[in-house]
């Protein structure tokens, strides 16, 4: 099976060259062959995406297409699909028939785009290697001794070993972008509030923002464009209208200002991963961008106050997971305390237990100030960074991970050392800005991520510069199949 | 030793509103359960809560009309505890900024005698569901339909000296909402609860005794007996030696008591925090003005108006603006009789209230319209009906017999002017009882009494009393 | 900062999870880790800094007052582990 990407896709169906039941059946074939070794599906959704792709097909031939139509897709299990299971990754939703769609989901569904399935994930988007899925890991298609990054783990494997041309993802910390760059695929994470977050399982909710993954920039646009606008059920989804991202893709980038934050090169990088950025930089100023050395000094306290506010908000977001209305309940609970505490210890893995003690405890009386408040001052120091950073330059550049995809079970031990796996990536969640990963390079034959982060709103900056990038390039088309 | 009553209420007035705080679905009391529960009641995973602005407008009125400072940056946090109505696993509420801030309103705890009481401030809220413990044997039953209705949670300084003050301030705040027309303030269906904070200290002392939090109060009758009966508790405990311990107390009407809720003893530690998925409520001073511009008249207003334009007694005046219904009667049947105020307000007040007491109806319930009520009066002050005969058409009107207009005209309680016939009973009862007008002839004004009574006995008090007097008068001196 | 046994068993009743026995201490030593980490907050003097809870700085949005919600009781219930005569149920609650 040739790699198509959403694009080529788009081309196909409109030239006749198959039809979506074709190309759909040629995925599911696909799922079916090699998921058992990658784990990137925790479920397919075979009948209906024939049924789909069907009336995907019936539609091209009346000439009533959209964008999407016949496209198929895999979403992340983490939002949420009428009449279909949706479990988080978490044994706590395993039987979760989520009885509404994400306001995502009705827009793609809105353009008669194909769902092939949903995709693995750490529970409840809590983990940055998968391993946290109930489901058990994904494997990283480039060496499935591997993890693929998390959380958004499972979408990344399937657009990388060509299981789905595209998925959804969510970026609480680096969800798609850090998962986007052990897969050496394209992830781009928008701007807070520009994708609804409605039916999009909370885990922090002032961080969380859903966003595409895709093999390149071009997919990632025309993905974008379908996910993100106002929705009137989100309060914190923004009025901003929806550019034409596709139609932004070709300008020209000379006298682009491009900023490198001295912190994200410095000590804990790996040096290979450094070279890759170094030579990603310098192809951008082959095209005529124009490079600057800035700082971004608030950058080391940005994983203890990520971690603050991200727990503390899940601590409180995971509470209506009681064993009542939905969800796992434990076997015969003898009162009420029993009823919450055993459902809740059954259901919840360890790392989000972990989270929601931590959070629990931080905003307990007495420590709210020195925890909770603390992390919101150190927050609002971090976006002044960036803001200050956006006077002077156009786009910040560096790497998205400070290595490339570690072996599974190797940061199993230690929750701390893969919280810092998250450290060129966090930043970016805590001021609310958007950011994309892209195929740089290899190391040691594994993928190394390329980190633009932009200005509030400027996703047309950010494929632009990505798009040009892989224009003249190769490394996004590199391909990790796995064979059955 | 002489102890003092320190008593602070917590009012939460369920805002009268089609729609909840944070859902489209619908407010409206009574459904089947859980059908009026949506996704976002529910908490069901993923969903997210969009503020109703109607919600808002209600609680400003209600801030604008205690004279309150209205917050122009307010914010919703989360108050975290886990409970089986409580879907999220948390309350959205105000915490640290809430919509309405200091106020404050006069009550009138006895007749001549006012007194200012502060408001701490007036935050929204959302509502919980109900636990319905009688459906089954070894569980409890659920029902949502009432999560995520709109509560305004009005927080009084401790500025109530005695129960009668806290009844005469819940009152108070009872009929102002009623008047903004932002809560329904039907107490038995929950839409008005007072929780009461209540604490004694020695006469003299600054400090403030430990308190107690008495819940589960649906009227006001209770709301005085749970405060007196709590009052003498404490008394009594510490008098004994004993202290009095922070905690909740459930108030049981049937025993008249209160007592310790056990299930809540462990202290709460509620974790609040800013409610990420809302942002901050920002209200302009123009917005604030334009509801103040739109305020409806309230209770003081119109009290104002009754004694100064409508020349009623500032004893009526009070009565008659004291809550919502009883001015609405009275305004709707004053528009059918502008011009008889006064007789109005003591016929409400009076044969109304009275027959409204004794059938323990509301004025809203009465079977007597006000545009009836409107009717007979003025049948009264056109001299169709005496005032006694009005009686009479007042209780038939009660008993549903149709309007006054066709109840004199069935009955023939038309009443007698004509001076002919008049003066033919009169003849008659002079000529039959000589010695009564020996009597008054001798001087015995009394006996005239005597007369009046025959002549509306025999006119089956039709007889116009006033021409009766004046032409018996004239007959007996002649 | 480090947690002890008792810290880790408040914090769980806190937040309604079963802890075993045994997995009690494993808690506390990774719990504590994570404090370490979250101390290094403290590196960076904050005194007059407003915190942020919100990435944007935009007001809340208001939705008019109309019910837009039908019953889906039945398809909201049958996800539900334990429902009877349309009533969610628990243990018996004493109050």
């Amino acid at each position: 099976m040739t790699i198509k990407t959403v694009k080529d896709l788009q081309m196909g169906l409109a030239e006749g060259q198959f039809s979506s039941v074709e190309i759909t059946r040629e995925y599911l074939d696909k799922i079916k062959q090699v998921n058992p070794q990658l784990n990137a599906f925790i479920h397919t959704t075979e009948d209906q995406a024939l049924t789909q792709a069907e009336d995907a097909d019936n539609l091209i031939a009346k000439g009533k297409s959209q964008p999407l139509t016949g496209i198929p897709m895999a979403h992340k299990d983490i939002f949420c699909t009428d009449g279909i299971a949706t479990t988080c990754g978490s044994r706590m939703l395993q039987n979760f028939i989520a009885p509404y769609n994400a306001t995502v989901i009705e827009k793609f569904n809105a353009q008669h785009a194909v769902m092939l399935g949903k995709t693995n994930m750490d529970e409840f988007a809590m983990g940055s290697s998968n391993e946290n899925s109930y489901f058990g890991a994904a494997k990283n298609p480039w060496d499935t001794g591997c993890v693929p990054g998390g959380s958004s783990g499972g979408s990344a494997v399937a657009v990388a070993a060509n299981l789905t041309p595209a998925a959804t993802g969510t970026d609480t910390g680096g969800s798609i972008r850090q998962p986007a760059a052990f897969c050496g695929i394209t992830g781009l994470k928008p701007t807070y509030g520009r994708v609804s977050r409605y039916g999009m399982i909370a885990y922090a909710s002032s961080l969380d923002q859903g966003g595409p993954m895709a093999r390149t920039a071009e997919d990632c646009a025309i993905l974008l464009e379908a996910m993100a606008g106002f929705d009137r059920r989100d309060s914190t989804s923004m009025q901003q209208e929806v550019p034409n991202y596709q139609a932004e893709l070709n300008h020209e980038l000379a006298g682009l200002k491009m900023g490198l934050p001295k912190e994200y090169f410095a000590e804990g990088l790996n040096p290979e991963v450094a070279r890759g950025i170094d030579e990603a930089i310098t192809e951008y100023q082959k095209l005529g961008v124009e490079v600057k050395d800035i700082s971004l000094p608030n950058s080391k306290i940005a994983i203890p106050a990520y971690y603050v506010v991200a727990m503390a908000e899940c601590s409180s977001n995971l509470s209506r997971f009681d064993g009542v209305r939905f969800g796992h309940r434990c076997d015969n609970p003898i009162d009420l305390e029993d009823l919450y505490k055993r459902s809740r210890a059954e259901g919840f893995g360890d790392e989000v237990k972990r989270r929601i003690m931590i959070g629990a405890y931080t905003l307990s009386a007495g420590y709210y100030d020195a925890f909770y408040l603390k992390a919101q001052k150190l927050r609002r120091l971090i976006s002044q960074d960036f803001t200050q950073a956006f006077d002077e330059v156009d786009l910040i550049a560096g790497p998205t991970t400070p290595d490339v995809a570690f072996k599974i079970g190797d940061k199993t031990d230690d929750p701390v050392s893969m919280y810092l796996q998250d450290i060129y990536t966090i930043s970016v969640n805590l001021a609310g800005l958007p950011a994309i990963s892209i195929p740089a390079g290899f190391v040691n034959n594994k993928p190394v991520g390329l980190q633009l982060i932009g200005n509030y709103f400027s996703e047309s900056r950010l494929l632009n510069a990505a798009y040009q990038f892989q224009q003249h390039t190769d490394w996004h088309q590199q391909s990790a199949e796995v064979q059955a | 030793m002489k102890w003092e009553t320190v008593i602070g209420l917590e009012i939460h007035a369920q805002l009268a509103t089609h729609s909840k705080i944070f859902s489209g679905a619908s407010t409206a009391f009574g459904a089947e359960p859980n059908t009026q529960a949506c996704a976002v009641d529910l908490g069901l995973p993923g969903v997210l809560p969009v503020l109703n602005s109607e919600v808002v407008n209600m609680a400003i009125k209600f801030g604008v009309a205690v004279n309150a400072h209205i917050a122009h940056e307010s914010v919703f946090a989360r108050k975290n505890y886990f409970y089986p109505d409580l879907p999220k696993g948390y309350q959205i509420s105000q915490y640290e900024l809430p919509i309405v801030g200091e106020g404050q309103i006069t009550i009138t705890p006895e007749e001549g005698i006012s007194k200012v009481i502060g408001i701490t401030r007036a935050h929204l809220e959302e509502d919980a569901g109900k636990s319905l413990h009688d459906q089954f044997t070894d569980q409890t039953g659920i029902d949502l339909n009432r999560a995520g209705t709109p509560l305004l949670e009005i927080v009084s300084e401790p500025d109530l000296r005695s129960a009668k003050e806290a009844v005469a301030y819940a009152r108070k705040i009872h009929s102002l909402v009623q008047f903004l027309n932002i809560c329904d303030g039907n107490m038995q269906e929950g839409s008005f609860r007072c929780d009461a904070n209540v604490s004694v200290r020695p006469q003299g002392e600054e400090k403030l005794g430990t308190r107690a939090e008495l819940k589960n109060i649906n009227s006001f009758r209770f709301l005085e007996r749970a405060i007196n009966f709590e009052i003498e508790r404490q008394i009594d405990l510490i008098e004994d030696g004993g202290e009095v311990v922070q905690e909740t107390r459930l108030y049981d009407a049937d025993k008249n008591e209160t007592r310790s809720m056990r299930s809540k003893e462990e202290a709460n530690d509620y974790r609040y925090f800013p409610d990420p998925d809302l942002l901050p409520v920002r209200i302009s001073a123009d917005d604030i003005q334009h509801i103040r511009d739109t305020l409806p008249e309230l209770p003081e207003q119109k009290r104002q108006r009754y004694v100064e334009e409508l020349n009623l007694s500032e004893y009526n005046a009070d009565l008659l603006s004291g809550s919502r219904d009883i001015a609405d009667y009275f305004e709707t049947a004053l528009a059918e009789a502008p011009d008889l105020a006064s007789v109005l307000a003591n016929w409400i007040l009076g044969d109304l209230t009275g027959a409204l007491n004794k059938s323990e109806m509301a004025f809203t319930e009465s079977p007597v319209s006000p545009q009836q009520l409107a009717g007979l009066l003025k049948r009264i002050s056109d001299h169709t009906i005496s005032g006694k005969i009005a009686k009479d058409v007042f209780e038939a009107m009660w008993n549903g017999e149709g309007d006054a207009d066709d109840i004199i005209e069935r009955k023939g309680l038309k009443q007698i002017t004509d001076t002919g016939a008049i003066e033919k009973m009169i003849d008659e009862v002079i000529a039959n009882n000589p010695d009564q007008v020996e009597q008054f002839r001798a001087g015995k004004e009394k006996v005239l009494g005597f007369f009046v009574g025959q002549i509306m006995k025999q006119s089956k008090g039709k007889a116009n009393p006033g021409q009766v007097n004046q032409l018996l008068r004239d007959k007996l001196k002649s | 900062m480090t947690l002890k046994r008792e810290d880790v068993k408040n914090i769980a009743h806190l937040a309604r999870l079963n802890i075993d026995e045994g997995a009690v201490d494993r808690y506390a030593a990774d719990l504590s880790r994570i404090l370490e980490l979250v101390d290094q907050m403290n590196q960076v003097n904050t005194d007059d800094v407003m915190p942020m809870a919100h990435p944007m700085d935009a007001s809340q949005r208001l939705r008019a007052d109309e019910v837009s919600e039908s019953n889906q009781r039945d398809k909201f219930q049958a996800i539900a582990p334990d429902v009877e005569i349309g009533l969610y149920r628990v243990p018996k609650v004493i109050e």
